[in-house]
């Protein structure tokens, strides 16, 4: 099937596009005017998509940069700011987010493709060299989007990446000092690195997408490769790019708006780390770090390796040795399908690296298991599978290359589309591998380890899930009776009791009962004056020393996001305010000023038993028992932690049925266009 | 294509697909269209801006003559303590030769106190006037800088490019002495 240059009927277009020739060139770009092999199967997806979500993460990046305020102070506030009052806030954020971990998914399988079909290969290098340095720009940015919301996870990712580069001491004494110094503009990480860190984010896309355009211009230079990984031998071979190709690209968008589209508005929080909920903490690092689960692989190569040079040298090789491939790999023979032996290592590397990002994701000293007296533990596992990792590329490869002896290939491009339902299932399991691994496992065998706590039934959870307004109203009522009494929760405003079911009287009602300082006065003193429905709940405290000289020198922890900064979110919170009071076990411990709790990181917690029956007389007349008080507070705080998620349900379920049906007819559409070639045949 | 084929089976065959093509296209267009919603509503006010909107002010000091700004949603509010002259000259303006007729009465509470939004309806400057000495203009209101409206001492617009009235704020008295804004 020829294709044709561009060549308007239109008077308008044909003046026009004679001055600028755009029209030509998005027609040969991405048209009819494209000749791309009849074979491509669905693997072939991955490259649009990946365009497709760089547009998703700049467009809803840009937007984002509107409301976010790159300030160590008001970064995490602007955060929930963006979540709480900025209409739609939720929906960009939740998209921004999880449309990273989409965007890297995708970039994976179409690098995983490339490795498989040998896109790599002469004369597709330069192309493979773009795309890898397109791979590169994207980690730089995905790393420093991540700092910006200046969570704990942020504040420890920063100043461990960044430290990576101090292993440089090791070789010019002094020099790797003075790099991290000069990327952080300070003796640690703070104010500045979050400035520039927000520029560059902001800036880096745009480079990237400067790259693309040099990568899809060396693509149309040789042209597609194809699963045969056999050249084209001519117009029979080939079919245009529009409608073909377009129908089919479009399809795919469609199959993967729907995954994107389950993380937006389902499990927005899937893929992240509950710290991040938690302010920046310059003094404290958290108990375990995790990176993104996108660089999970080449966090568990680092961590692999006892020595700090060796290490940083081999998770930066483990990266740019993918720039060798087409020199270390010595066969001819494109395609996979054609070489039995190099198709058995790929999915062994492939299992490798799955294998790698699950080890990645596992704090250094779990045991993994134990035979007789020997233990495994993580790092051990972890070096087996990192020397396996280079192994494949600096031996397997190339020796495979030298020794197999490739199937004989086929005369041209077979006539058939190739099935993809093998494909489709991989490509499934490559999805859900890296979110599974993502989570810890439990613990319970030691006794100073925390309990997992007991799961709960919550109406908010689920697709359709709403909260139970008359508990959350009795919920603030708890919080404001006793929980305030230490703990603030700074980004509640009084208007927000409008929410959940309060009239505008009674919440200015409620409002009036609390004094905020106004100021200053014409005398220029400030002044105390009831709160109104604009103001924020004023702390309990001034400020954090305060809170920490009343409480023993423990800081009892802001409240307003507390459902999603822990672990288990309500389950453990509602655990732990049910099993105050038990009886420790024998032998331990509990320190002067500290009360057990098995729920609690290390069993003993600094805040005394909070509740106690009948301590609220609520206003609906239910029974305060303990357990009553504490499902109830635990719902109010969940809702503080994410008062868009009935609004986010809502959407979820709108915007979902439209994909499904969108997708159906999407898939269609391409199978009557494909028909066409069928028809010919 | 043999000609006993019937040729409507080919036109069918056609009309199909692009009845197909056109429903998937028409759906994808308003998919969207809906998305672009959204990207647009989010530079709207925001609800923690929405809701500082009043403002309480303490006129007590505010002598007969003087006049004090005070700031509502982020713009000036003029809070302005007519004399018995300027409240006459307000009133006794004939409505309807004015650009924008409206009463004196019907832009105040009470007749000695004006409270107007000191943006200039032209193009959003801050007109001069609220200060002794400041330039009024020759109805004796407000005079803006930039491109030389006059208002009047009901801040009706009389003279100069401006097409409207400087707008009243809603607001209450909540005594004597305390106005809230908003």
């Amino acid at each position: 099937m020829a294709t044709s240059s561009f060549q308007p009927t239109n008077k308008l277009v044909k003046w026009f596009d004679k001055q600028l020739p755009i029209l030509s060139l998005i027609h040969g770009s991405v048209g009819p005017g494209y000749p791309s092999p009849k074979n491509l199967n669905y693997w072939w997806n991955f490259g649009s998509l990946a365009g497709f979500f760089l547009v998703v993460q700049i467009l809803t990046g840009i937007i984002l940069a509107m409301h976010y305020v790159p300030q160590s102070d008001l970064a995490f506030d602007s955060v929930e700011h963006i979540m709480r009052d900025v209409n739609y806030g939720w929906l960009l954020r939740y998209m921004h987010a999880n449309g990273a971990s989409m965007f890297f998914l995708v970039v994976y399988i179409h690098i995983f493709r490339g490795l498989y079909y040998g896109s790599y290969k002469h004369p597709r290098e330069v192309l493979w060299f773009l795309g890898l340095i397109i791979y590169l720009l994207m980690m730089a940015t995905g790393f420093m989007g991540y700092v910006l919301p200046w969570g704990q996870m942020s504040f420890w990712a920063a100043k461990v990446i960044t430290n990576l580069f101090s292993s440089i001491d090791l070789v010019i004494p002094g020099v790797g000092t003075s790099i991290v110094q000069w990327l952080w503009g300070g003796f640690s990480v703070g104010e500045p690195t979050l400035n520039r860190f927000f520029s560059l984010h902001y800036l880096l896309p745009f480079l990237i997408v400067g790259v693309v355009i040099l990568h899809i211009w060396a693509l149309h230079i040789p042209g597609s490769n194809n699963p045969l990984g056999i050249d084209v031998k001519g117009p029979q071979d080939q079919l245009p790019f529009h409608p073909y190709y377009t129908a089919k690209d479009m399809f795919g968008i469609g199959v993967a708006m729907i995954v994107f589209a389950i993380l937006v508005f389902y499990e927005p929080n899937l893929l992240g780390h509950t710290d991040n909920y938690i302010k920046a903490n310059p003094l404290q690092t958290p108990p375990e770090i995790v990176p993104e689960w996108y660089y999970l692989p080449f966090y568990a190569i680092l961590r692999s390796i006892p020595n700090k040079l060796l290490g940083v040298i081999a998770l930066f090789t483990s990266i740019l040795i993918l720039f060798a491939m087409p020199w270390l790999d010595r066969s001819k023979v494109r395609s996979a399908r054609f070489r039995p032996v190099y198709k058995v290592f790929f999915w062994c590397l492939l299992v490798d690296v799955l294998v790698l990002g699950h080890i990645g994701s596992k704090p250094t000293d779990t045991i993994l298991f134990q035979i007789g007296s020997v233990k495994i533990d993580y790092v051990t596992f972890g070096q087996v599978f990192t020397a396996y990792y280079f192994l494949h590329f600096f031996v397997i490869v190339p020796l495979v290359g030298i020794f197999e002896k490739p199937k004989p290939l086929p005369e041209s491009i077979s006539k058939a589309v190739l099935k993809a339902g093998g494909a489709a299932a991989v490509a499934l399991l490559m999805l859900v591998a890296p979110m599974t691994s993502h989570k810890a496992m439990a613990q319970e065998d030691s006794s100073t380890e925390a309990l997992t706590p007991p799961k709960q039934q919550w109406p908010h959870h689920g697709p359709f899930g709403h909260y139970d307004r008359a508990a959350v109203q009795r919920g603030f009522q708890v919080y404001k009776e006793v929980c305030h009494t230490c703990h603030s929760l700074n980004y509640f405003a009084f208007r927000n009791l409008e929410q959940i079911g309060f009239s505008e009287a009674e919440a200015k009602a409620v409002a009036q009962e609390f004094m905020v300082e106004d100021g200053p006065n014409d005398d220029g003193d400030m002044f105390m004056r009831p709160a109104r429905l604009a103001d924020h709940m004023p702390p309990p405290f001034p400020n954090d020393q305060a809170a920490k000289a009343a409480n023993g020198g423990a800081l009892p922890p802001d409240l307003s996001v507390i459902i999603k900064a822990r672990e288990h979110h309500e389950d453990y919170v509602y655990a732990l305010l049910t099993h105050f009071g038990e009886e420790p076990p024998a032998g331990m411990k509990i320190q002067a000023g500290l009360n057990y709790n098995p729920y609690f990181a290390g069993r003993q917690i600094a805040m005394p038993p909070p509740l106690q029956p009948e301590l609220v007389d609520y206003a609906d007349g239910t029974t305060a028992t303990l357990d009553q008080e504490a499902h109830d507070v635990v719902t109010f705080l969940a809702w503080m932690s994410e008062p868009k998620l009935e609004a986010r349900h809502e959407l979820g379920f709108r915007v979902m049925a439209f994909l499904i049906v969108f997708t159906i007819l999407l898939y269609f559409t391409k199978k009557r266009i494909w028909a066409r070639v069928k028809d010919k045949e | 294509m043999t000609t006993s084929q019937p040729a409507a089976e080919q036109g069918d065959g056609r009309s199909r697909r692009d009845f197909l093509l056109i429903a998937t296209s028409a759906l994808g267009a308003v998919g969207a269209a809906v998305t672009l919603w959204p990207l647009v509503d989010q530079m709207n006010p925001s609800a923690d801006i929405l809701a500082l909107s009043s403002t309480e002010v303490d006129i007590a000091a505010v002598e007969t003559g003087q006049a004090i700004t005070v700031v509502w949603r982020g713009q000036p509010v003029f809070v302005r303590h007519r004399t018995p002259e300027e409240i006459k000259e307000a009133e006794d303006v004939k409505v309807a030769d004015l650009r924008d007729p409206q009463p004196d009465t019907e832009r105040v509470m009470k007749p000695e106190w004006l409270i107007v939004l000191g943006v200039c309806t032209h193009l959003g400057c801050v007109p001069l006037g609220q200060k002794q000495g400041e330039k009024r203009g020759d109805y004796g209101g407000w005079y803006c800088p930039c491109h030389g409206s006059e208002y009047d001492t009901s801040g009706r617009i009389r003279q100069g490019p401006a097409p409207a009235n400087l707008p009243v704020p809603p607001y209450t008295f909540l005594d004597a002495t305390h106005v809230r804004i908003g």
